[in-house]
């Protein structure tokens, strides 16, 4: 089936069996890698990509539900060589630490943020809820997502 | 002295990984590359009567199905087992079963397609014709007479046995002291659940009949070892091995898997480059697990609140095969812990390795080391109990006293250096101790289920003095290698076999070269991973990389400054003991003559130009260290959490978290701290919700992350978190580990905060996991099934 996709503002249209995934069609169709995979039950949140504005976990999507979307992956978060204020913060705040979960972490989190500007601590616990990280114990993810909420302009 | 180590400095590693740009296998593409799939047994134990793979091998983009059969007709040797105690039996494991399969997961048949949607359409086209045969799955039943044989050769299931320390001694202190405690309990199984499931990649070069192999590993080099000498048997100088940016390990990246042989076997056998990627379900049924003991442990102890003698003995699930060092952990990872932090003159422990039809056990973050800390911990809280004494009192009156290190414990270690009282009156300060027990005691008035719990852990870290290693059953050396190479423009690679897998090496190796050589870290690259540029190593396991890995790097780098004094000496006309090195900027100068002054990089320059070296000096400015530690480190650590267990739903919500660890030197505070925090959340996992639950027919039941449940944002608060520094006096950095310290202690913390909650019930010991269910059972007064 064809379909037509635009990735980080790019338009792409591929031929792809109607199984394809979201997450194969963005890393093995186009070859943009950074949306890891890391459960096969929509648990893990790894693959956490923006849909038309809302994050949605990639392995969960067909890639011809999303034709003629419009999707932003982790390559495509920064702007104008720019790191988006998420970015910086979960650099600054020590985020992350073997990275595998860091690109669906922080793509949901901008939304996390862009739908609750003030969002608390509590708020931030429960929202992370579907992504998993084996690494930081939360704790600087949390603290990164503070710092992030504050960068992008609410936050305390 | 130090300008770089002991500063938070910022990740350089993570640029890449917040842009998406890790180098995981996972992301690797070659041109006309073959996807491999793994047929896995669906029963515990079955008979293989046939396999046909006609209809697979008949769809459009099958490439190949290979079998058992066709692994041992080309050579494949068995997989070793690495850690060898006295009279182990070791099973024979090959990459593919043949005739029978011995838990759900094992390996049947590899499909290789051109798209790994065609290689997974193809699994269900192989017809295996199976015999189901009865199954055993727990430690202690598989050794009971008449239990189904894994293998029929190893009788009762026992793969070995293995014993340590004053056993008269104990079983006087049992029958002296005024009061012992006995208790059975269960550390569960645990799957590691590294969010970056295994991956490999190989290319076979035919005419040069090299092999390349990418994989998911924690110790690139010593896999390389294990391949070419026992497996693959590729040539040593013909196969490299690289693992690149490896999402998480925790143990379950550690040993020597099936995949790394069976990815470049097929690469060669077809000639075409082939991967491999596990799904989360495959990982639940072919990483190696953690824990899985059963237990029987004894206390004694007297009126005064002194601990007169520790015995344990234990069942440990070593699964349907031996993992390369499972034979460790539950023997001299587990028995020589014993004692903790505390002065105990007698301590026996007697382990059975037992086989059963489940998936293999080995290392998993702590590693024998987390299962003797909770069980002591556990039997610690019911002794101060039942004196009525204070937790906290009760552990400093045991603690070895600070003047007494190097302390010998009776169960073969030397504990090298610490302050236990000191770190529990800094816990006890930070908790505001006195104060919780109050918040404790007017929640409970108010009718509330409030506890606290504290656990005083230790570890041995740092794997390990390659002798002593080697007298306990590593097959292997268990020293670090490292390589200073300053180039000609006073510019530093550094290689190293460590691997960095989320601990942040790239930032913490470079703190640590910067402050020998001068030079900043910006100029330093660390590189690790891949055999074809690092020399040798032993990898990132058992809190290891720093002390030893990292004291490699101070060695071989001293070599490197100390050639370069050497030379500035010889150019400046300088006698070589005149020479001043200032460490904070490299520069090297005539002691009370300034303006006679060169620089660490000036000197390299001149020792690659070579025109004016000292006799004997070789041009160039490189050196190799190889760092054989000499004892284990002793982090050590006092944690205190308070929980309310919910009366109605059985849920347990932590409160407070306050964790107290002396690590010794810390090279960047930030990291460390990040290490404790995510420890301390993967312990509490095992305390309160991770599980590995098994039938009796031996299938998983836990086998995705819908059914085990790893831990997430929500379960916790903030952590409080602080250290005390007691320095390891052996190693030049003074370092002791930390990646495994969080895990050891939380898991005792967490279990004694909500038994201490129960306890106004009459409720004195519940194994974990403590699940909501499990918990609301107990407070119901109802038996609880296994969860």
């Amino acid at each position: 089936m064809k379909v037509s996709i635009t990735v980080n503002g790019k338009a792409y249209t591929k031929d792809v069996e109607p199984r394809t995934l979201l997450t194969d069609f963005v890393r093995e169709h186009i070859g943009l890698t950074g949306t890891n995979i890391g459960c096969d039950t929509s648990q893990c949140g790894a693959c956490t990509v923006h849909m038309d504005g809302m994050a949605v976990k990639a392995c969960t999507v067909l890639a011809v539900q999303a034709d003629g979307s419009d999707v932003t992956t982790i390559e495509g978060l920064a702007s104008g060589g720019e790191l988006h204020p998420m970015q910086n913060a979960f650099w600054n705040e020590h985020g992350l630490q073997c990275g595998y979960c860091t690109p669906g972490m922080i793509m949901s989190s901008v939304k996390l943020v862009e739908n609750n500007p003030d969002i608390t601590e509590d708020e931030i616990r429960h929202g992370l809820e579907g992504n998993i990280c084996r690494c930081t114990g939360y704790q600087n993810i949390i603290r990164s997502i503070q710092a992030g909420a504050a960068a992008m302009g609410g936050g305390d | 002295m130090s300008k770089y180590v002991g500063q938070s400095l910022k990740r350089v590693e993570d640029p890449r990984f917040i842009q998406g740009k890790g180098k995981y296998v996972a992301n690797l593409s070659l041109p006309g590359m073959g996807y491999m799939a793994i047929k896995r047994s669906p029963y515990a134990h079955a008979t293989i009567n046939s396999i046909d793979a006609s209809e697979a091998l008949a769809l459009d983009g099958v490439i190949a199905v290979f079998t058992g059969e066709d692994l041992l007709a080309d050579g494949i040797g068995p997989l070793p087992c690495g850690w060898q105690v006295p009279d182990l039996k070791i099973p024979v494991q090959n990459a593919i079963a043949t005739e029978k399969v011995r838990h759900v997961g094992d390996r049947v048949a590899v499909v290789v397609a051109e798209s790994p949607y065609i290689a997974a359409d193809a699994l269900d086209l192989i017809d295996v014709d199976y015999d189901p045969l009865p199954a055993v799955t727990d430690a202690k039943a598989a050794a009971q007479d008449g239990a189904p044989l894994v293998h029929d050769e190893i009788e009762n299931n026992v793969s070995y046995v293995w014993e340590l320390g004053t056993k008269d001694e104990y079983e006087a202190a049992l029958n002296d002291s005024d009061h012992v405690i006995e208790l059975d309990l269960i550390n569960q199984r645990l799957i590691a659940t590294a969010m970056e499931p295994r991956a490999c990649v190989a290319q076979w070069n035919s005419f040069t009949e090299d092999m390349t192999l990418w994989t998911t590993s924690q110790n690139p080099n010593l896999i390389r070892v294990v391949m070419s000498a026992f497996t693959l048997q590729v040539p040593e100088h013909k196969l490299r091995v690289i693992s690149p940016d490896v999402g998480g390990g925790f143990g379950s990246k550690l040993p020597h898997y099936p995949e790394e042989i069976l990815v470049p076997w097929a690469a060669r056998k077809l000639d075409m480059p082939i991967k491999w990627v596990s799904t989360r379900s495959e990982a639940a049924v072919s990483d190696t697990q953690g824990r899985d003991h059963v237990t029987t442990a004894k206390m004694a102890f007297n009126n005064d609140g002194k601990i007169t003698g520790i015995g344990v003995e234990t069942w440990a699930n070593n699964g349907a095969y031996l993992s390369l060092v499972a034979p460790l952990i539950p023997t001299a990872f587990y028995i020589t812990l014993l004692s903790g932090l505390y002065k105990v003159p007698a301590v026996y422990g007697k382990a059975i390795g037992t086989l059963s039809h489940t998936v293999w056990v080995d290392a998993y973050r702590g590693a024998g080391r987390p299962e003797a800390s909770y069980l002591l911990e556990r039997l610690v809280m019911m002794a101060a109990q039942k004196l009525g004494m204070d937790g906290m009192e009760f552990r400093r009156l045991n603690a070895i006293p600070a003047d007494e290190f190097p302390y010998q414990t009776p169960v073969a270690l030397s504990y090298d250096s610490g302050n236990y009282a000191g770190l529990f009156d800094k816990a006890e300060e930070l908790a505001g101790y006195a104060d919780l027990l109050q918040e404790r005691d007017a929640a409970r008035a108010e009718g509330r289920v409030v506890g606290i719990g504290i656990a005083g852990c230790i570890e041995a870290s740092g794997p390990a003095p390659s002798a002593v290693a080697g007298a306990l059953g590593g097959v292997t050396g268990f020293w670090e290698a490292g390589t200073i190479r300053l180039h000609p423009t006073g510019k530093v690679t550094v290689l190293t076999g460590s691997h960095t897998h989320g601990q942040g090496h790239e930032t913490t190796f470079a703190q640590i070269v910067a402050d020998e050589l001068g030079i900043p870290p910006e100029d330093i690259d660390i590189v690790h991973g891949d055999t074809a540029v690092i020399t040798n190593g032993m990898g990132t396991y058992g809190s290891r990389s720093a002390s030893v890995g990292g004291s490699a790097l101070v060695v071989a780098a001293r070599k490197v400054r100390d050639k370069a004094i050497k030379l500035a000496a010889h150019q400046l006309e300088a006698a070589e003991e005149d020479m001043v090195f200032n460490q904070e900027t490299g520069d090297i100068y005539v002691n009370g003559a300034p303006d006679r002054a060169t620089s660490i990089g000036a000197m390299a320059f001149a020792a690659y130009t070579a025109h004016n070296l000292p006799e004997g000096m070789e041009p160039g400015m490189e050196e190799d260290a190889y760092y054989d530690p000499a004892n284990f480190t002793y982090p050590n650590s006092a944690h205190i959490a308070m929980v309310e267990v919910d009366k109605d739903t059985g849920e347990t919500k932590i409160l407070k978290y306050i964790a107290v660890d002396d690590v010794g030197n810390v090279i960047n505070p930030m990291i460390v701290e990040a290490q404790i925090s995510g420890g301390i959340a993967q312990g509490v996992g095992q305390a309160l919700w991770e599980n590995t639950v098994y039938d009796a027919d031996g299938q998983l039941l836990s086998g995705t992350l819908l059914d085990y449940a790893v831990p997430r944002a929500d379960g916790f608060p903030d952590f409080k978190i602080d250290r005390t520094i007691t320095p390891s006096p052996h190693n030049p950095l003074g370092v002791k580990g930390v990646g495994e310290m969080g895990t050891i202690a939380s898991t005792p913390t967490i279990a004694n905060a909500v038994m201490d909650a129960l306890e106004p019930m009459g409720i004195s010991h519940l194994d974990i996991p403590l699940t909501a269910q499990k918990l609301h059972g107990a407070m119901q007064g109802t038996a609880v099934s296994a969860d």
